[in-house]
């Protein structure tokens, strides 16, 4: 008897506690007319930045290419008159792409960099392949002032071994030996 | 001008019922999602209520496919019984004062049997499918609506017997001069409501359809507008088994004068779809031997009990 009384009052406690419910506010977001909030580090579509001189960060290394756990991006690397390595081509295949942010992590540049967007769709597959000119904005990202050639020994035209910012002048080996 | 009324009657029931259970599909989804903390479908039209004829439109734009292994005449027939059956419970309900369809002396009787029937639309459906899942709902359905309509019956006859008749008029007259049944028969009360849910297989009580085990119990094999004859015949039964409850335990069409008498016995059954959906949203399945036990070692007991008493009563006092 006790126990039947029990299961009974469970019964209705369950009712009542469901019908306070009707007081709630629903958890639902309504999408499209209400955005929900991505944070700036947010991994959503892909771009490419440029350095401060509105010059291209990316320095063609392929190490994007090669960490991207579903070969979604194809590069070809090429060289400037100034000896600046850049991407001939750089291509992201979006309908592969898992957004996992490996890309940007492998970047030695900050070239590569994920976005707080997500809205992306398309109705013919192969408009989710982005070339460098749709991946390529005009600024810098999420890292400012970063310039690659600025701070690397890499020799280009206007600046030699050794002139690059906190570098010492590159030493003569034989001039070592006693 | 009394024959056109009755066809005033007549067809007034018919579009409300049906305008009614269309509606339910969509008012029960926006309830339950109010429930748990969702918004429900809210897309189609003023707080999604075109969602109703969106159904519609798609119920009967969808292929009405009937398996080559099926029995086809019985699969044809098993969805029309269910609505058939249940329409023809809607003959007995008085709604107001001199508007029913009929008042028959075994009005009570007549829907109990009509109730009976829609038994066998289901049981014929699971049977016809020729299909393992079907033929277990169809099965299930069968046992559980044969041992629940017993005491569904017996926690009636205590109003039979406070009232001496079985016309729902006299019995909503009754009340009128006395009071509200729900207050003397109040186990009656319960136990019919229970059986109620069982007999038009609502949750909790939807194990003939248990998606969880057998995909969708005996409609599994059906689709287009014969899925929705089912569907159908089960809002159907929602608000029969609702209009009745009003009818015999709380006074029918009887209220404060304020409203007209209709107006009351709406209000009431609406009050009681919506606690059925409650019911639905709050709820778990029980398993199949628990419904069976449940229903006969202890609905049936307590309805004795509660006739006994009855008797006793009118016996006696």
């Amino acid at each position: 008897m006790d126990m039947i009384l029990k299961a009974i009052w469970s019964q209705l406690v369950t009712l009542f506690e469901v019908l306070r419910h009707t007081f709630t506010k629903a958890d639902t977001v309504e999408y499209p007319e209400e955005m929900p909030y991505l944070a700036p580090r947010y991994r959503g579509r892909i771009v490419l930045t440029r350095d401060p001189d509105g010059e291209e960060r990316c320095v063609a290394c392929n190490l994007c290419a090669v960490v991207c756990p579903v070969d979604c991006i194809a590069l070809q690397k090429t060289e400037d008159d100034h000896g600046r390595w850049y991407p001939e081509f750089f291509r992201i295949n979006f309908s592969r792409c898992i957004m996992c942010g490996m890309c940007e992590e492998a970047c030695p540049t900050y070239a590569i960099q994920l976005t707080p967007d997500f809205e992306m769709c398309e109705y013919d597959r192969q408009n989710m392949v982005y070339e460098k000119e749709h991946l390529l904005i005009s600024g810098q990202g999420k890292y400012h002032g970063y310039s690659f050639y600025n701070v690397s020994g890499k020799s280009i035209e206007d600046k030699d071994k050794g002139e690059a910012r906190n570098e010492a002048p590159p030493v003569d080996v034989r001039s070592l030996l006693p | 001008m009394e024959e056109l009324f009755i066809y005033v009657v007549i067809f007034g029931t018919l579009f409300g019922v049906f305008g009614g259970a269309a509606i339910l599909v969509w008012f029960e989804r926006r309830l339950l999602g109010i429930w748990q903390d969702r918004l429900g479908p809210n897309r189609v039209g003023p707080f999604g209520i075109g969602l109703a004829l969106a159904d519609i439109i798609k119920l009967f734009a969808k292929e009405d496919w009937i398996p080559p292994f099926a029995d086809r005449f019985v699969f044809v027939f098993a969805p029309t019984a269910i609505v058939m059956a249940m329409l023809l419970g809607f003959a007995v309900v008085p709604y107001a004062p001199g508007i029913h369809i009929a008042n028959l002396n075994i009005g009570l009787l007549f829907f109990l049997g009509m109730t009976s029937l829609a038994v066998y639309s289901v049981l014929l459906g699971g049977l016809a499918s020729n299909n393992k899942y079907a033929l277990l709902g169809g099965l299930r359905s069968a046992a559980q609506m044969v041992s629940y309509e017993v005491f569904m019956g017996l926690s009636l006859m205590g109003v039979v017997m406070l009232t001496g008749s079985f016309s729902l008029v006299d019995i909503v007259h009754w009340q009128a001069d006395n009071y509200w049944f729900v207050i003397p028969q109040f186990i009656g009360f319960v136990v019919f409501v229970i059986a109620g849910i069982a007999e038009s297989h609502r949750l909790p009580f939807d194990l003939p359809e248990a998606e969880h085990e057998l995909v969708a119990g005996f409609h599994t094999e059906y689709s287009g507008m014969k899925f929705g004859m089912f569907m159908v015949g089960e809002y159907l039964g929602l608000i029969l088994i609702s209009c009745m409850i009003v009818t015999i335990f709380f006074g029918g069409w009887l209220g404060p004068a304020f409203l007209p008498p209709f107006i009351w016995f709406f209000i009431k059954s609406f009050a009681f779809i919506c606690f059925f959906i409650l019911l639905r949203a709050a709820i778990p399945r029980p398993r199949y031997d628990q419904l069976m036990s449940f229903g006969w070692k202890f609905m049936l007991p307590l309805t004795l009990i509660n006739l006994l008493a009855t008797g006793a009563i009118v016996l006696w006092i």
